[in-house]
């Protein structure tokens, strides 16, 4: 049975961001990796995905990028490139084609189970992504139509012609609708809350707005509500340069209705709170460029308010109309192979700042894990150089 | 010069709130709650409920005294006008509800209120409830809230509190997504 200092669990940007400081610290470990390195980004992505951040923010430890364009937003396929390039130049002790199957304290430390053995160890990295849909129980109950999670949809040919219900106006669920409203499939939208940004304000990008004014270096035991920033939905935004929001989204044909609320005898229900959920999207994109207008001096351009005509309430999914469902309904990590008690009553694992209460057990790669950059590629960079800190310092105090 | 500062008071005990809402992250349980009413036939389209009970933090609960409502219908029903009608209790309850959540939201965001006033409108098709069009629905068609708020702060700011109290609002979230509702003869 091998044995190392640390384990951590995943080969994607996180996993070896932290590889790449405890090899700084000279801690020696393994990147196990169910698949290859970046494996999400090449099988769980669909084909037209672009990074929401320009290039020049996807930096990892010891890594600035490199390219002649800045202001550009990287494909998924680049990024896996980039990863998989990383871990080379890195020399990331990777062990591919490994998944593991089961975490207990054992040892020294921990068991990790995989279906290619165990290995022991005192310390792990939870570095696995964030690879399951949050898709809602009643999507199985959708009457003959095709219905795929957001991680399942590649391009539009993989559906029926004819109408399709997108379920989710955040990233994921406006380039879709976008995406399949182009493609001849009139797109009706279902829209929770949300999180309005223009693509460029004042002539730069709203990211580097972001990382100017200092927001994306918040950090998660300073602001006011952690539990509302850590489930902030993704900023409504696509990899290109220009701004998708629901009006955008409007002009193009897209019909826009409320939250998906319920199914009744085939018929979706939608909330009655549009309205307010854009009037909330829209007051908290007018604070937020108050700020930037705070920190740059004078006043930009703003954004028309969001348009709400009176959505329909109800859509027959038997009618015809609809041929298709997409839940883009947003994403968790999957810790179901975790067995150590890091998790509140509801499976929600616990964590400050990515240290879990069990020693030796940490987590990366959370939005909000230790600042508001964590919800990014950019965010590896610091978190795992903060984490690896404390692992050297929980190593030495055990020895 | 001297500045002094008055203290915000809405009357709202945020503090309670947020030790609640701590209170519930330690202890999950004792935040199912379960509201109750009962209801009598007094004649005709006039019934009479009665408030008082509830279940919440682990136990049995009780408001400080009974409250009776009485429910009816106008004269132009000939009816006996005896109280309110349901669908206005409806308004009521959302009424009551969200003005309740922009007092809190304001205390919670240190904004002094010195008015809040709504008026609410319900519009609704007969046809639907006596059975005359199919495709009518029994309901509203739509709820219409207007709000008139003098506070200590910006006209946006005051957006927002009436915003977050939507968001945060039982009987909003009641009336605007569905519930699923049992009703059984025992």
């Amino acid at each position: 049975m091998p044995s190392v200092t640390a384990v951590v669990v995943g080969a994607g940007h996180c996993g070896l961001a932290m590889s790449r400081h405890l090899t700084a610290r000279s801690v020696d470990h393994v990147v196990l990796e169910r698949g290859e390195v970046a494996s999400s980004w090449r099988t769980q992505r669909w084909d037209s995905l672009r990074l929401l951040t320009p290039n020049w923010m996807t930096r990892l430890p010891g890594r600035d990028y490199r390219g002649d364009d800045p202001d550009g937003y990287l494909s998924a396929s680049e990024v896996a490139d980039l990863v998989t390039e990383y871990a080379a130049a890195s020399a990331a002790p990777v062990v591919t084609g490994t998944t593991v199957t089961a975490l207990r304290p054992g040892g020294e430390g921990f068991h990790v189970d995989t279906d290619r053995g165990r290995w022991n160890t005192r310390t792990v990295i939870v570095a696995a992504g964030t690879t399951r849909g949050n898709v809602p129980a009643v999507a199985r109950r959708i009457p003959a139509l095709v219905s795929i999670p957001a991680l399942q949809y590649r391009n539009p040919d993989q559906l029926p012609a004819g109408g399709v219900l997108v379920v989710g106006a955040s990233a994921s669920g406006v380039q879709i609708a976008d995406e399949l409203q182009r493609s001849g499939r009139p797109v009706t939208l279902a829209a929770g809350e949300h999180v309005r940004v223009p693509r460029t304000y004042r002539g730069r990008d709203i990211l580097w707005w972001l990382d100017a004014t200092g927001i994306l270096d918040e950090r998660w035991d300073e602001v006011d509500d952690l539990v509302r920033a850590r489930h902030l939905p993704s900023l409504q935004l696509v990899g290109a340069s220009h701004t998708l929001d629901l009006n955008a989204l409007q002009d193009s044909g897209v019909r826009l209705v409320g939250r998906f609320a319920g199914l009744r005898e085939g018929v979706a229900q939608f909330s009655g709170s549009l309205a307010n959920v854009c009037a909330l999207a829209d007051l908290k994109l007018g604070r937020l460029l108050d700020t930037i207008d705070d920190h740059a001096g004078g006043r930009g351009e703003r954004l028309e308010p969001t348009l709400v005509r009176k959505p329909p309430l109800e859509l027959s999914l038997s009618s015809g109309e609809i041929r298709s469902v997409v839940w883009a309904t947003g994403f968790r990590p999957d810790f179901s192979w975790v067995d150590v008690p890091v998790f509140d009553h509801r499976g929600r694992l616990l964590h400050d700042g990515g240290v879990t209460r069990w020693p030796g057990l940490y987590v990366l790669g959370l939005p909000m894990l230790r600042r508001r950059r964590s919800t990014y590629i950019d965010g590896a960079r610091d978190d795992a150089a903060d984490l690896a800190a404390h692992v050297t310092d929980a190593l030495k105090e055990a020895s | 010069m001297t500045i002094t500062t008055t203290p915000i008071d809405n009357g709202v005990d945020v503090d309670a709130l947020l030790g609640a809402r701590a209170a519930f992250a330690e202890t999950p349980e004792i935040a199912q709650f379960q509201w109750r009413s009962s209801v009598t036939w007094e004649n005709g389209t006039h019934s009479r409920s009665e408030v008082e009970s509830f279940y919440g933090f682990a136990d049995e609960q009780a408001h400080h005294q009974s409250f009776t409502l009485d429910a009816d219908h106008p004269l132009q029903f000939a009816s006996q006008d005896k109280g309110p009608t349901p669908v206005e209790y409806i308004l009521v309850g959302l009424g009551g509800c969200l003005t309740a959540g922009v007092a809190a939201v304001a205390q919670q965001r240190q904004i002094q209120l010195h008015s809040v006033k709504a008026t609410l409108s319900a519009d609704m098709d007969l046809h639907g409830i006596l059975g005359a069009d199919p495709e009518v629905r029994n309901g509203f068609s739509g709820v219409k809230v207007d709000y008139q708020i003098e506070a200590d702060a910006s006209e946006d700011d005051i957006r927002a509190l009436v915003a977050q109290s939507q968001k945060r609002s039982a009987v909003f979230d009641i009336v605007t997504n569905p519930t699923d509702v049992t009703v059984t003869v025992v």
